[in-house]
């Protein structure tokens, strides 16, 4: 297992402090533009709930001089569409485009995160279609299990505890100032990293972004933070996220949610881990795989899907972040099989973290992980991808060639320990949602 | 192709050190007789369960020594196996796929438990309003043609399905000449020609598989179907008779769909990985920006036979559902009685020239053209598409509206949350 690949991407600051990360592949004349913005949905005031989600609705539909049609007209012309994805802890914009349209992109994408218009109209249409989406997931029993279990997991009060998208009455309370005022304090320069992976060379990418962003000065107006901060109460703009507060102490908890005119019921099954930084975290990957994903959904899958024949689903998902984030079980089964999949699940989970993965587990846990890197480097967005986690966290600009060998000096006792740490029944959260209520 | 008629296509792309194989079947859920329904998706899992010479348990743990993703799926005209690892796994993925064709094990007791399994995607699939929705539309626009049933079947299928069946149904259509191995990669062609022949050669070319032959007569009337259950948000679909990926008009069909609801491409499998550029899209700006819909869009899909092109609406906040249908009604029988602008057209072909350049992004993204098309139409198709869109004009497009978005050709159904 050589490590074999070299991106070899160029970082370079802007003047305005813009991080810009190039990666120039000219094996098709397109180019991926990745531009993330370190503020994410943890950034929400209190009773502000979905904030950060509303506003990155709006930021598409109107920005710097351009009417919310105009953008429109821009974005259809050149068959692109810019996918706006909201995290805990980042805002993140991004489109393929043709290499013919990049700088006409760039411009507009840094449009948009530097002044969104949020006018009146597009704010009122953007807030009914993430009041839909809320009903949607309010119908929805997977996405109620996946909400349900990181309260349970965090606290309620705790900012991994809040509903990302908020709730119908918060979503209904922010106004346009209110969206401006996150907007300005929340949205500075500095603290955007802009990816560009494609048919475009480094000079053109530092000369493109320098053209559109150049006048983008400064971090946020003093005045407008401190008010915003009177208001958020909790996170003092710039802070570390690692000064966020730890999960709540577990003990074991249970939630059933009835949805009775539901087919299936999911279950989420969960614990807190490690924060991205810990070294431990390649064991833990190794771990999961083991658990929840090699083949169809690991041991996991072998038992519930597999050899039972009890869900069309069952595997674990896990997510260190800047924080100890959760690695999540999850299952859909039919109601009357909720009781013994539930036995099955904490059978897989005591058993590993009684006795640690086989040497062969192991193995062929780390040669999956280590043959995957290529493959997720395959597109541009892929590599997009990599990049900004990469700059996320800090793991350098030759991550793609450490990390081959971080996951290979991963040892059978590291992922024993990771399970003992981790994968403790007593302290699970436990959600069930769908057509299924406690004996 | 092989003398048993496997048809073999390899592409040598050298961008990076892996390669995608896929393996397709001209067989889906068009091929299922009543009482069958979900045949073709259920062999499909169990071709996932073992062969003589990949045990049950080695089998979906196959490709992952290499790094690899694998999946499969089925639809109404052709069931699909895939891979992509890293270059050194193309043999191994050759005799899995090889073993696949000719030796798997139908084993009795694996069928009961995957029964279960494909029980419990359907119901995962029913918790969905709006996946129920398309498949009672769906249901209600076919009267005779097989595409009427959805691809996972109907339930009461599902639970007297027997294993026999599901293995006649694998013996009948999974032959060398019904089927199609496109490799794409970091391979030399002769090479790997030689490694196919090697793996695929010794296989028996079996008989012609028989097809179920109906033709789905014209509509006389609109077709109009009501959902009222538990849930929280309304929706409303409109699905028209259109042609398939062989017609004439299915290129003018694909650049209306784009002015209607924007460009998807023409890529089933990457169609789901973002957003489509629609803001300026006719019912995008008449629906979401006049207020009635959270959300719309189009489907229109290279098929082999005649298939529906399939509008599809999310209620807004607060709007009753009558209202959302009657304006979408209304704006898809204005570009039915007027044509779309020449504004509009142009944007439409400018966006699916871009799509289609985005699209073909990645060796699996083209391993998966490739044998898709070879499913429905003939690769040819594919390469021809771009200028056949590009030749397309406003008065082919007000034709096929006029022609396609007749009322009497038309099945709109909706669910009302109860």
């Amino acid at each position: 297992m050589t490590p074999t690949l070299g991106l070899a991407p160029v970082r370079e600051q802007l003047a305005n402090g813009i991080t810009l990360i190039v990666k120039q592949t000219p094996t098709q004349p397109a180019v991926t533009i990745s531009a993330a913005m370190s503020t994410g949905s943890l950034c929400d005031p209190l009773g502000g709930e979905g904030t950060a989600h509303l506003l990155a609705r709006v930021l598409d539909r109107g920005a710097g001089t351009r009417t919310g049609d105009e953008v429109a007209d821009v974005l259809d012309l050149h068959g692109v569409s810019p996918s706006i994805t909201v995290s805990r802890h980042t805002t993140t914009v991004t489109c393929d485009c043709l290499a013919e349209d990049v700088e006409t992109m760039l411009e507009l994408v840094a449009d948009m995160l530097r002044a969104p218009a949020c006018s009146d109209a597009d704010t009122e249409i953007c807030r009914g279609q993430l009041l839909t989406r809320l009903r949607q997931d309010e119908d929805s029993p997977a996405t109620r299990a996946l909400e349900a279990v990181m309260p349970l997991l965090y606290g309620e009060d705790h900012p991994y505890g809040r509903r990302p998208k908020g709730s119908p009455a918060t979503v209904q309370s922010i106004d346009r100032t209110q969206l401006l005022e996150f907007h300005a304090a929340r949205f500075p320069p500095d603290r955007l990293t802009v990816v560009l992976v494609g048919d475009i060379s480094v000079s053109g990418a530092v000369a493109a972004l320098t053209r559109v962003s150049g006048a983008w000065r400064g971090g946020a107006d003093p005045l407008m933070s401190a008010a915003h901060e009177l208001m958020i109460e909790r996170l003092a703009f710039g802070e570390p996220w690692s000064r966020l507060p730890p999960p709540a102490a577990g003990s074991r908890r249970r939630l059933v949610i009835p949805m009775p005119a539901k087919a299936q019921a999911d279950i989420v099954y969960g614990f807190t881990t490690i924060v991205r930084s810990d070294p431990a975290f390649y064991a833990y990957w190794v771990m999961n795989n083991v658990l929840g994903q090699y083949g169809i959904g690991g041991r996991l899958g072998r038992s519930i899907r597999e050899q039972q024949g009890m869900a069309y689903y069952a595997g674990s998902m896990f997510e260190a972040g800047h924080i100890a984030g959760p690695l999540l079980v999850r299952a859909g089964v039919n109601a009357g099989n909720v009781d013994r999949a539930l036995e099955s699940i904490e059978a897989e989970v005591v058993g590993m973290a009684r006795d640690g993965a086989t040497d062969d587990e192991v193995t062929s846990a780390k040669r999956y992980l280590v043959g995957s890197i290529p493959r997720s480097l395959e597109t541009n967005a892929g590599i997009a991808r990599f990049l900004q986690t990469t700059e996320q966290f800090g793991l350098g600009l030759d991550h793609d060639r450490t990390l081959p060998g971080l996951v290979d000096a991963v040892t059978v006792e590291a992922v024993a320990d990771a399970a003992r740490r981790t994968l403790r029944p007593e302290q699970a959260a436990i959600v069930i949602a769908g057509p299924y209520e406690e004996s | 192709m092989l003398d048993n008629g496997l048809q073999v296509r390899v592409v040598e792309m050298h961008t990076a050190p892996l390669v995608s194989v896929w393996c397709w079947y001209r067989v889906g859920s068009k091929d299922e007789r009543p009482g069958l329904t979900g045949v073709s998706h259920w062999v499909e899992h169990m071709n996932f369960k073992g062969t003589t010479g990949i045990p049950p348990d080695d089998f979906k743990q196959f490709i992952d020594r290499f790094g690899g993703f694998w999946n499969g799926y089925t639809w109404i005209d052709q069931t699909t196996y895939m891979a992509t690892a890293t270059k050194d796994a193309l043999d191994e993925m050759l005799f899995m796929e090889a073993e696949r064709m000719d030796r798997c094990l139908y084993d009795a007791e694996a069928t009961e438990s995957e029964r279960s399994v494909i029980v419990s995607e359907l119901q995962g699939g029913e918790n969905d309003p709006d996946h129920l929705l398309d498949i009672e539309v769906t249901a209600t626009a076919f009267k005779a043609h097989p595409y009427r049933h959805p691809t996972i079947g109907w339930i009461g299928d599902l639970q007297t399905m027997t294993r026999d069946d599901l293995h006649g149904f694998y013996r009948r259509y999974y032959t060398p000449a019904n089927a199609t191995l496109v490799i794409v990669g970091d391979v030399e062609a002769d090479q790997a020609l030689r490694q196919v022949e090697r793996r695929f050669g010794g296989i028996t070319a079996g008989p012609e598989p028989s097809r179920v032959r109906t033709t789905e007569p014209d509509q006389t009337g609109e077709r109009r179907l009501e959902i009222v259950r538990e849930g929280a948000t309304g929706y409303v679909k409109v699905a028209y008779h259109a042609p398939a990926a062989t017609d004439p008009d299915f290129a003018p069909m694909l650049v209306l769909d784009a002015a209607l609801t924007g460009a998807k491409g023409l890529n089933l499998w990457s169609s789901f990985s973002g957003p489509t550029p629609q803001r300026r899209a006719r019912l995008y700006r008449a629906l979401v920006d006049g207020g009635r819909a959270a959300a719309v869009s189009g489907s229109f899909v290279a098929t082999a036979e005649p298939y529906l092109f399939m509008v599809s609406a999310t209620a807004g906040e607060g709007v009753p559902l009558d209202e959302l249908r009657d304006s979408a009604l209304a704006a898809l029988d204005s570009a039915r009685d007027d044509g779309v602008s020449d504004v509009e057209v142009e944007r439409a072909k400018r966006q699916l020239r871009a799509r289609i350049v985005l699209e073909n992004n990645s060796i699996t993204n083209i391993g998966h053209q490739i044998g898709f098309f070879e499913t429905v139409a003939g690769a040819h198709l594919l390469a021809q598409l771009p200028g056949r869109i590009a030749e397309v004009s406003s008065e082919d497009v007000a034709r096929v509206a006029a022609r396609y978005l007749a009322t009497n050709n038309r099945t709109v159904g909706w669910f009302r949350p109860a």
